[in-house]
């Protein structure tokens, strides 16, 4: 019986070997011919990119045409950029070619030399770099290197609610952040509150995100500019923590005024502007898109001034950056100069100002990290859309990227962002005061940069 | 039941050795090994390797360098452990893990058990609203993220519009660091119809003349509950004690994603639901310290066993198994 078995099993195992060298030679002539194919055409692996709009897919669909045009292809699946899944990919060494990254991460990724490089791409693609906004830049940069290639800038800028203000009787004038003190007696006569209840926020100073905002208003950084000194205890940045929490309390404490803010149909027709639940606030450029779309607002945009008076504004976004161990960086570098090249952005910009005179909707106009482009977008395309508050609105997104700042990035981005995050937190509960908490956080966002460094 | 387990016992056991070797030569056995091979080689592969790999990486300085192969990993010996000591945040996550868990674990045995109750009771519909009471256990917990921040957002949220109701001005659930984890803990127990179905077959297998013979003794409903009840379903109650303070030590998913994740803009991330599990994931996966989040594995590994073995050895004196004396 056993030997009826072996016989049997040795039988299938020559069966299934000379199958498989059947096959092997069956293919043998095809993938020569695949392997003299593969010297010459690659596939560019991109990661990162999620969501799609209209600009997105045209600046994609332009720079995959050059790709195309030099004989090769692009994957680029869609799914934005996620730690754990990029973790995964390094692991099983199926590093992507290109990544599309928030800036924020660079710094990390760049501190434990994940991330190539990019000055020599810029210079054998002759991109130039003074074509980008320095702030932005500056969020890609570690160590004196570039690694990273940033998209869109995010400046922020006041919104002011005319209609509450109106309602509240506060002179849209003294809704400004050069003098506190007039902000603050603005905010406590924009907030309203009905039987207990906070149905309107008055001034809402969006911390902890927009903290080193706040801290800039003195001319302060919240890190030194090589992203190794956490700055985070200083005077100032106390001060800060203790003048915008003070404006949250204004509204009855950090519990009510958060969960009231949970409340908002932040992308919705009726945002919390078009609902009069918020009077005013600092927020990133690509909320008018949403306002612009929503039911009717009448609304002010206002540059964040700093004690002076002079505007400042903070940028985020993300990046293009090629992973150390890409096996086509020349490609990579081909389709971020693509991608990011004036004539693309032009294209783009045009295209979606045709979509929305179609559909009658605003064009808000685009902000990218480049200033050669925005300004031809600006002069070339963007045309007043006869809604005053809004042609007013995109006069100042335009001007705002020239007073522009970023947080410097650090070995240990995360953590040292998490690290103030916290401390704000901890503040905005009432377990702490500014003190307490900043120092806590100098402590913790040190240690993990020392680490990291 | 009794009378064949006592005279097996009457019988007494075959000697081991021979009894190892004679159940060897059945062929049962080897089919039965056949059988559970699959899951022999999944759990090697996927558990213990990953397991064993972890325990050797938390003795080093392993982080996202290593994982891309462009470093090499270099052992630290004891100091991510030394880190864990120094870190407030894992004592403070543990402290919100435990305290959650002594929320959670009675709330929804108890919910489960009197849930699991009416129905046994009930003749007519008992499938539907056993189906009913299930759903929320197949609701993906991400979305029970999110429901939580809905659900008791202390402006308009649904609990304390409930609240209101009957006069009871609801507390800020998701913001008030006094009450995250209750409202997190309130939440679980919507997640109770797996537990429920437990009970409910334990309560089905409770003999009937039990009941009867205490009716007759003059036992009234709750002497019954306990005298009869409790003890002959004592071993679902041990089993789900011991797997649902697992889940509460090991809760992330949900909180994760109302203060951590996709339900908010990761900015307030309240210390208060900073779970053991969720800064263990940021240790790994935001700040790619996995060294040290392995570290962080292993002591909630070795808290859980040390819990697990405590249950154990307390369930000697209050789980009775039919059959058999109480263990």
């Amino acid at each position: 019986m056993v030997s009826r078995w072996s016989r049997r099993g040795l039988a299938l195992a020559i069966a299934a070997l000379c199958a498989i060298v059947a096959t092997s030679i069956a293919s043998a002539k095809p993938a020569e011919v695949a392997g003299v194919q593969a010297t010459q055409a690659h596939t560019l692996n991109i990661y990162g990119l999620g969501g799609r709009d209209d600009v997105a897919q045209g600046r994609l669909d332009i720079a995959n045409a050059v790709i195309r045009g030099l004989g090769h292809s692009v994957n680029n699946p869609q799914g934005g950029f996620n730690d754990q899944t990029f973790l995964a990919r390094l692991a099983a060494r199926d590093i992507p070619d290109l990544v599309h990254m928030g800036r924020d991460s660079v710094g990390t990724y760049a501190a434990r030399g994940i991330l190539a490089p990019l000055d020599g791409c810029f210079k054998a693609e002759g991109i130039d770099k003074n074509s980008y906004r320095k702030a932005a830049l500056s969020q890609v940069t570690y160590r004196g290197k570039l690694f990273g290639a940033p998209e869109f800038t995010n400046q922020i800028t006041i919104i002011v609610n005319n209609d509450a203000a109106k309602k509240a009787g506060v002179d849209p004038a003294d809704i400004q952040t050069t003098n506190w003190k007039r902000l603050k007696q603005a905010n406590k006569k924009l907030l309203r509150i009905e039987n207990g209840r906070l149905t309107r926020i008055g001034f809402d100073p969006k911390i902890p995100e927009f903290f080193p905002l706040w801290v800039k208003w003195f001319g302060k950084d919240m890190i030194s500019k090589d992203g190794l000194k956490a700055q985070l205890n200083s005077r100032e940045a106390v001060a800060a923590l203790a003048y915008t929490v003070g404006l949250i309390n204004d509204h009855g404490g950090w519990n009510k005024f958060k969960a009231f803010r949970d409340t908002f149909d932040f992308f919705g027709r009726n945002n919390q502007v078009a609902a009069d639940q918020i009077s005013a606030w600092p927020m990133e450029s690509f909320y008018y898109n949403v306002l612009a779309e929503g039911n009717p607002v009448n609304i002010t945009a206002k540059f964040f001034t700093n004690r002076k008076g002079g505007p400042i504004t903070m940028l985020s976004g993300n990046a293009w950056a090629i992973p150390k161990g890409s096996k086509n960086p020349g490609l990579a570098c081909k389709y971020i100069k693509a991608l990011q090249a004036d004539s693309s952005w032009l294209t783009v910009a045009k295209n979606r100002f045709d979509l929305r005179k179609r559909q009658g909707r605003a064009f808000t106009g685009l902000y990218t990290a480049k200033a050669t482009a925005d300004v031809k977008i600006y002069e070339d395309i963007y045309q007043p859309m006869g809604n005053k508050d809004f042609d007013q609105a995109v006069a100042l997104l335009v001007r705002a990227p020239r007073y522009a700042f970023a947080v410097p990035l650090s070995p240990a981005s995360s953590e040292f962002r998490q690290a103030w995050i916290d401390a704000i937190n901890r503040v905005l509960e009432g377990r702490q005061t500014p003190r307490e908490a900043l120092d806590q956080a100098q402590r913790e966002a040190q240690a993990a940069i020392d680490k990291a460094k | 039941m009794a009378s064949i387990a006592s005279s097996s016992e009457a019988a007494g056991p075959p000697q081991g050795a021979r009894r190892r070797l004679s159940a060897l030569r059945e062929k049962e056995t080897w089919t039965a090994y056949l059988f559970i091979l699959p899951w022999v080689l999944g759990f090697v592969a996927l558990t213990a390797g990953p397991m064993v790999a972890s325990l050797y990486f938390s003795f080093t300085d392993y982080g996202v360098q290593q994982i891309a192969g462009f470093e090499k990993t270099s052992r630290v010996g004891l100091e991510n452990y030394r880190t864990l000591l120094e870190d407030p945040k894992i004592a403070l996550s543990l402290k919100n893990t435990f305290v959650y868990t002594l929320m959670t674990v009675p709330a929804k045995m108890m919910v489960a058990l009197g849930l699991a109750m009416i129905l046994a009771r009930i003749a007519y519909g008992a499938g539907f609203f056993r189906t009913v009471f299930y759903l929320p256990d197949i609701t993906p917990p991400v979305a029970i993220g999110i429901l939580i921040l809905v659900l008791f957002n202390g402006s308009v949220g649904v609990v304390n519009r409930a609240l209101g109701l009957i006069g009871i001005p609801g507390p800020f659930w998701t913001t008030d660091p006094n009450w995250i984890k209750p409202s997190l803990a309130i939440m679980s127990v919507w997640t109770v119809g797996g537990t429920m179905v437990i009970y409910l077959a334990a309560l089905k297998a409770v003999p009937q003349h039990l009941y009867e013979a205490a009716a007759m003794d003059g036992a009234g409903p709750w002497r019954r509950f306990f005298n009869v009840t409790l003890p002959m379903i004592s071993p679902a109650l041990f089993f789900t004690f011991i797997v649902l303070t697992i889940a509460g030590l090991q809760t992330f998913t949900e909180v994760y994603t109302a203060y951590f994740g996709a339900g908010s803009t990761g900015a307030e991330a309240p210390d208060a639901a900073l779970m053991n599990v969720v800064y263990l994931f940021r240790q790994a996966f935001e700040f790619f310290n996995m060294g040290f989040a392995s570290a962080m594995a292993w002591i909630l590994f070795a808290i859980i066993m040390v819990i697990t073995a405590i249950q154990f050895v307390v369930s000697r004196r209050f789980v009775f198994y039919q059959g058999g004396d109480k263990r």
